[in-house]
């Protein structure tokens, strides 16, 4: 089957669904690609450097959309301005498009797009399964916006991130705060705790405190319980009392910190609001706001959507195209993903694309099937979220354990009753023996415990060379008149030496070994 | 007559009794080890001088000759023995302590000179008869576990049906022929059911190891070891000798403490491991074999790659790694990454190889160092700060199922937690599972990287990658 790659229409798009390297390993997948003249220009990947990895370059649109099985697109198809038509016009029935759909804000096109007779995949709408992290365009795409957005606000910040003592005087460090610990807030993290800066982050989610943790960022901890996790691994709305008590926090941390970067979306709702007016009001001359969220209407009350303005001495930054804005970057992370959705789709690697429903993944995010509106799948199985199951792992071994007051005591009575009925009928010779082998057993314990493990192999040829000791034994018998018990000595003195001189001879080897 | 009074032989004793006991006690630490050696060899020669001049009075030729010619055998077997058959070896000596043990005590039985009467006679008849009973399972069973471990019989274990009522049929046997004895005895016989129960005991080893598979060997070799602490401890109160009961008990306790420490490993009751048949009563060997995902295959210069780029690098040897002999190259390995200032340490599980403390063995063997030679819980927290984990041909002792699965067959074992550093390398001959049969799910996680083929080729192209 044949993949085509038209340039994206978008005002500012830079990206392109396809990368030189990309489109090597789909042709290995038996797929031939062609990819429209200048697609990859604004990401700097040339026509020629498509042409060198295979790919045919066409630079008519029209016959690209025509001549292709599958399309592959960053953004949903649009209004084409130079050819006046909307691109969903140049779908005919049978093809495939992949892009990003967002069905739920899209129901009209999903409509218009089941009535061409295709089949469409929304990269947005891949399940959130561990499966498909590696397909999972969203998370690749938060990365880089995450990372993007500590480059703009360093870009509108007038000091250093890192703290420095320099002849000229001391710099301190910018302090940073991150609301939302998701893929992109933990990016973010990631890039302002590289360039030096002092980072704290908040979620409503108390398990990816760690994660933040593990980034040596601090976390910032809310006097309150409630856990804000949802399905998917998403963020939920929270109660009033717990709002309340954030907002206090974020206005206490806005008077504090140079920069804030907000990445808090709940799905399917317009972003929460949790920077307000005062809040950057309070904030000291100079510093940057970057709202991640605001296509979604934005967490700070002042951003303008696509827009970097400045409102009390505050920079605030609203871009929401900054994948775009690392073009190359984010084309070589979103075509990996699509290569690897095809490579799953295409299972018998002969260029032959397999839309299979059993397939949870296909199923997420296949949203028309050949004219069939699929959307909203079934619930998925499985959640990427970690689920409260760790308890019952540990219960069952303390079940087991736990009963254990009676066994002991009944076997410490049954010994001492064995050992009183032995005292009463042995003779007095056999006492001082015995008294001797208990007192033996317990010099063993204490002596062998505190071998070391790294030597419990020469612990065992040694014990085993001093265990033939009942040699000593066959000493005693072999002056015996009796013929047969001389031989029979005479046989487990041979082999009891044996015994002795290799026991103690592979010891010594073996530990003239252990060198530092 | 005897060269030594009785008194200055009871203060030989002593002296070795205490040489012994410091012999163990220099284990602690390899440093004290060679002396601790020395301490044990020093004990047994001051016991043997003290023995034949103190009791032996005829018969120096024999006695001369058969320590010369098993002298001459142990120090060729031990001159001569590879690191890797360390395992056959120690079950081969037991097997001999055992063997001497029997005939030791059908020879005291047998002694004209003895003239015990009334409880003494019992009690010493009692002794006989359980040194000759512990010392013929010690032989029998360490001949098989010889024969298992030097692959002469199959590892699998060999499971008899109703095993268990044939154990307790033959348990009942041992009693009902030991009274049987008794009686006889007193009335001056008894030999026919000391021979008998001989026989038994014989089969009762047999059956015992054979129904105990690969990987349990180290509970069973640990084991072995102790039964022969105990059977040299039976002779001594046979004879009435405290330096036997002593060095018997030590070396029984040690065998016993083993065997625990193995247990504890693998987390599992003792019992279970001696009745043998593991992964059958369980029943479900292949749970959590269904759809785990794909394995993610490396080749050696990517291996290579990832090593050099590492800073933490920890390294999992198990019994493949005997197997394939790859120690030198693990070493060669360590020594390139250590050069560049790479960190590299290894991390030994308790049950790793067939033997307790097999694996150290092996890498002192090819020269590693033993500071940078570490156990399971010394290092199980620092894997989070792991770049790079090699795991050489293990298996269960890496499953992180045993922690997460409660349904798991070795769930509850203490396992080395690898997944949780950046990357693992595991290197296996093919997707088949480990001894527990389980599957794994540690080579279907993301950060796992698959290097199949024999250890020692695929490590011999990583170490001509670097």
């Amino acid at each position: 089957m044949k993949i085509g790659i038209p340039k994206e229409v978008h005002a500012g798009e830079k990206r392109v669904a396809t990368t030189p390297d990309v489109a090597k390993q789909l042709q290995k997948l038996g797929f031939s690609v062609a990819i429209e003249s200048g697609a990859g220009a604004a990401a700097n990947f040339s026509d020629s450097a498509y042409s060198e990895a295979g790919v045919e370059v066409i630079s008519d649109t029209r016959q690209l959309w025509a001549d292709s099985d599958i399309i592959l697109k960053v953004r949903g198809p649009q209004m084409h301005d130079v050819l006046g038509i909307d691109e969903q016009e140049l779908l005919h029935k049978g093809q495939t498009l992949i892009s990003f759909l967002w069905p739920a804000q899209n129901k009209e096109m999903l409509d218009s797009l089941a009535a061409r007779g295709i089949t469409a995949i929304a990269m947005d709408s891949i399940p959130r399964i561990s499966r498909a992290q590696k397909l999972d365009a969203l998370s690749s795409m938060a990365n880089i916006a995450g990372y993007r957005a500590i480059v703009e606000a360093a870009q509108h910040f007038g000091r250093f991130f890192t703290g420095q003592i320099t002849a000229a005087g001391k710099v301190p460090p910018a302090k940073v705060l991150v609301i939302g610990a998701g893929v992109a807030g933990l990016a973010a993290i990631g890039a302002a705790k590289s360039m030096g800066a002092i980072v704290r982050s908040f979620d409503t989610r108390p398990e990816v405190k760690e994660q933040v943790e593990s980034m040596n960022a601090d976390f910032l901890l809310l006097e309150f319980e409630e856990d804000g996790s949802g399905e998917g691994g998403y963020a939920k709305v929270m109660s009033e009392e717990f709002i309340a008590a954030e907002m206090a926090l974020f206005a206490e941390q806005a008077k504090e910190v140079d920069i804030i970067v907000t990445t808090a979306l709940i799905p399917g709702r317009p972003a929460p609001e949790l920077i307000t007016a005062e809040m950057v009001e309070s904030m000291k001359p100079g510093s940057v706001i970057v709202d991640l969220a605001a296509e979604q209407g934005g967490n700070c009350a002042l951003t303008e959507p696509g827009q970097v303005i400045v409102k009390h001495g505050v920079t605030l930054i609203g871009y929401t195209d900054l994948p775009s804005r690392l073009a190359a970057q984010s084309s070589q992370l979103y075509g990996t993903n699509l290569r690897h959705l095809l490579t799953d789709m295409c299972p018998e690697k002969n260029g032959k694309l397999v839309v299979d429903f059993e397939d949870e993944v296909v199923r997420g995010a296949t949203v028309v099937k050949e004219g069939e509106i699929s959307w909203p799948p079934p619930a998925p199985k499985l959640s990427a979220a970690p689920a409260p199951k760790p308890e019952p792992v540990a219960a069952p071994v303390e079940e087991e354990t736990a009963p254990g007051v009676l066994g002991p005591l009944l076997i410490f009575s049954v010994g001492a009753a064995a050992l009183v009925g032995l005292g009463a009928v042995a003779p007095p010779s056999f006492m001082a023996h015995f008294t001797v082998f208990v007192l033996a057993c317990f010099i063993g314990y204490m002596v062998i415990w505190n071998v070391k493990p790294a030597l419990h192999t020469p612990l065992m040829s040694v014990t085993n060379a001093i265990s033939s000791i009942i040699i000593i034994g066959a000493l005693l018998q072999v002056s015996s008149g009796e013929t047969w018990i001389m031989w029979l000595s005479g046989v487990t003195i041979l082999i009891t030496s044996i015994n002795i001189f290799g026991g103690f001879a592979v010891t010594r080897r073996m530990l003239e070994m252990f060198r530092r | 007559m005897p060269i030594l009074p009785s008194g200055i032989v009871t203060v030989a004793y002593i002296g070795a009794t205490i040489l012994f006991i410091l012999a163990l006690r220099g284990l602690s630490d390899p440093e004290t080890s060679r002396r601790g050696n020395l301490f044990g060899m020093i004990g047994m020669g001051i016991a043997l001088v003290a023995t034949i001049f103190g009791a032996v009075t005829e018969n120096y030729a024999l006695l001369i000759g058969a320590t010369l010619v098993g002298a001459t055998i142990g120090l060729i077997l031990a001159r001569r023995v590879q690191m890797t058959q360390m395992p056959e070896l120690v079950a081969s000596l037991h097997s001999l302590v055992g063997l001497a043990a029997v005939f030791v005590g059908f020879a005291s039985f047998g002694d004209p000179e003895s003239h015990f009467v009334g409880v003494e006679k019992t009690i010493h008849d009692i002794e006989i008869y359980l040194g000759i009973l512990i010392g013929a399972i010690t032989f029998s069973g360490s001949v098989i576990a010889f024969g298992k471990l030097s692959g002469k019989i199959s590892g699998n274990p060999l499971i008899l049906p109703a095993r268990h009522w044939l154990n307790l049929g033959l348990l009942i046997a041992t009693f009902w022929f030991g009274a049987q004895f008794v009686e006889q005895s007193a009335a001056g016989g008894g030999m026919m059911p000391l021979v008998i129960m001989t026989g038994i005991a014989l089969l009762f080893g047999i059956h015992m190891v054979m129904a105990i598979g690969g990987a349990d060997m180290p509970v069973v070799v640990s084991m072995l070891n102790s039964y022969s602490g105990w059977a040299a401890s039976a002779t001594g109160f046979m004879l009435g000798n405290d330096l036997l009961i002593v060095t018997g008990a030590l070396v029984g306790s040690s065998g016993a403490i083993l065997s625990y420490i193995m247990c504890r490993a693998m987390n599992r009751k003792f019992l279970a491991v001696i009745a043998g048949g593991f992964g059958t009563t369980s029943g479900s060997s292949a749970g959590g074999g269904e759809d785990q995902g794909e394995v993610a295959p490396i080749d050696a210069s990517e291996t290579a790659e990832l090593l050099k780029n590492a800073r933490e690098v920890m390294i999992i040897p198990g019994y493949g790694m005997a197997v394939a002999q790859a120690q030198h190259t693990v070493h060669e390995i360590t020594k390139k990454l250590r050069s560049k200032g790479i960190n590299v340490r290894f991390g030994i599980h308790p049950v790793a190889g067939r033997m307790p403390g097999h694996m150290n063995v092996l890498l002192a063997e090819a020269k590693v160092p033993y500071d940078i030679v570490f156990e399971m819980d010394e290092v199980n927290e620092d894997f989070p700060n792991v770049d790079v984990s090699v795991v050489i041909g293990a298996n269960d002792i890496v499953n992180p199922s045993a922690l997460t699965d409660p349904e798991s067959p070795i769930a509850g074992m203490p396992v080395l937690e690898c997944w949780k550093g950046d990357t693992t390398i595991v290197l296996k001959r093919s997707m088949a599972t480990g001894y527990a049969g389980v599957q794994n799910p540690l080579f279907f996680l993301d950060n796992s990287r698959m290097l199949f083929g024999d250890a020692k080729e695929t490590l011999d192209g990583v170490l001509a990658e670097l």
